[in-house]
């Protein structure tokens, strides 16, 4: 049996004296399409950042791949809510994927950078500057800078905050395309939306509940979720 | 100017100041871009200014001032590394800090320096006419150096000023690169200190590549611009300050700082009146 792509144990993480994510457990399979789910501040971009090692669990374990964070985080692509980089930097969409493939198989590869383009439909865009992109755009280039290294993990931050909705339907779409090979941790507060495509779902809020450990249908998650007034009175008590 | 052109022919000294701009041009486009795109302006007068330590102390004891400010340049260049990596909350103040401190040394061992030496003004301001062959030499090997550190860690530079974090999970040694950014900076001080001075330095390595910046579409254009821009300040600067006897030094800074300005307008116009944009 291989080890699971994710293997979260009893992590505990607090910053300034505020307790932020208490006892988290979770393991995840690979090719696995996990939504998490939680109110604002509570804790899910934290827990990506944990499981990228960019932050450190005061108790507890993680593991990637069967190992440490540091080690597993090559094989490891990560969209970010709000993108890290000036969006006026002096730089065209296709540089910008090339920096995804740093250090990776395909660094090297002359095919990758267009291939993956193409596939996210920005191949007409290849040579253009980044501050002429939409928002719908930048968000795709996002993702084709994290997916032009085939990583085996991909973790999303709230990936459709500034987009439009015809645009969260086809990189969505585009995801499940790509999932047959890769497991896709998807943060978001939006759980309507979500429901339709995570096999299953986390709620995060300090403590972490998952709604089934086993695989469960799409439909099923809909029917849990169907209504908003649902969402809104979501919550755990520990 | 066909009198003034014969007079650059006959000249052997204004043959090297062309040449002293266009080595010095390369170098400053190059690391000027890094400089702007990462905010850097800072950190690069800091090393600018306290390089003047290294001078005074090489002064005093008889060194060569270049050689001091070289010494002192990487120096200051580690120990910038280190406060913006591990004082980052305080580095506006340490930097200043730095930048003044440095200054005061060497002020200090200029002050208890026996025969005071009326050429560390050239070191100051600048005085490109005083350029001599070895001067030269030194000039190529510093570019040589830069463009070798640029192009053999292009990627990982790039990476590292566009998104640090994201360089970062891809395996990128960020912490290296930031080193290697301040060492470039180093170099080039050391570069443009004949030219134009130390005090002058942060405007030729910040200005023209700024003026690049407004034009270009990738880092790579940029430099190659910025290049462009600053051998233009340069070398028309020196042209211009001989029929009105300015100092050169002063005559390239505000002719690349005019160049800036009128830049920024004519976007800002050109923007304003463009057909939708």
């Amino acid at each position: 049996m291989t080890a699971p792509v994710i293997d979260v144990a009893g992590v505990s993480f607090s910053r300034g004296g505020l307790t932020i994510l208490q006892d988290v457990s979770l393991q995840v399979g690979a090719g696995e399409f996990i939504g998490v789910i939680g109110p604002n501040a509570g804790g899910k971009t934290t827990l990506l950042r944990l499981l990228l090692g960019l932050l450190q669990a005061d108790q507890g374990r993680i593991s990637l791949f069967g190992r440490p964070p540091a080690q597993g985080v090559r094989d490891v692509a990560y969209v970010p809510q709000h993108p890290g980089f000036d969006r006026n930097f002096p730089i065209s969409v296709a540089e910008v994927v090339k920096l995804g493939a740093v250090n990776s198989r395909y660094a090297g590869d002359p095919r990758a950078v267009p291939e993956t383009l193409r596939s996210l439909g920005l191949e007409a865009l290849a040579r253009r500057r980044i501050n002429t992109l939409s928002g719908g755009q930048l968000q795709r280039l996002l993702i084709a800078r994290c997916l032009v290294s085939r990583p085996r993990l991909l973790l999303l931050d709230e990936p459709t905050a500034n987009v439009d909705v015809g645009a969260e339907e086809s990189l969505f779409s585009l995801l499940t395309e790509r999932m047959k090979d890769m497991t896709i941790v998807l943060v978001s507060h939006d759980i309507s939306f979500i429901s339709s495509y995570v096999s299953r779902v986390a709620c995060l809020n300090r403590t972490l509940v998952c709604h089934d450990t086993e695989n469960i249908t799409s439909t099923l998650i809909k029917e849990l979720y169907q209504e908003p007034i649902k969402y809104i009175r979501h919550e755990h008590r520990t | 100017m066909m009198e003034l052109l014969a007079q650059f022919m006959q000249y052997r000294f204004l043959q090297y100041t062309l040449l002293a701009c266009l080595l010095a041009s390369i170098g400053c486009g190059m690391v000027g871009s890094y400089i702007v795109v990462k905010r850097l302006s800072l950190m690069s007068g800091s090393i600018a200014h306290a390089v003047f330590s290294g001078m005074g102390i090489a002064y005093f004891t008889g060194a060569s001032p270049l050689l001091g400010a070289m010494l002192s340049a990487l120096v200051l260049a580690v120990v910038i590394g280190f406060i913006s990596t591990h004082w980052r909350h305080q580095d506006d103040v340490l930097l200043s800090a730095l930048w003044s401190a440095g200054m005061a040394v060497g002020i200090i061992f200029m002050a208890k320096t026996p025969s005071y030496n009326v050429d560390l003004f050239s070191y100051l301001f600048g005085n490109i006419l005083l350029i001599r062959g070895q001067d030269l030499l030194l000039m190529l090997g510093l570019n040589v150096i830069i463009v070798l550190i640029i192009s053999c860690g292009y990627q990982q530079l790039l990476g590292t000023v566009f998104d640090e974090e994201f360089a970062r999970l891809r395996g990128i040694n960020t912490e290296l690169a930031h080193y290697g950014l301040l060492i470039l900076i180093a170099l080039t001080v050391v570069l443009l200190i004949r030219i134009v001075g130390l005090i002058l330095v942060i405007c030729l390595l910040s200005v023209p590549a700024a003026s690049a910046a407004l034009f270009a579409d990738s880092l790579k254009r940029m430099m190659l611009l910025a290049c462009v821009f600053c051998l233009l300040a340069t070398w028309l600067g020196l042209l211009a300050s001989i029929p009105l006897d300015w100092p050169a030094s002063a005559t390239m800074v505000l002719l690349a700082c005019s160049g800036y300005f009128l830049a920024l307008l004519w976007m800002r116009f050109a923007r304003a009146s463009g057909p939708g944009r």
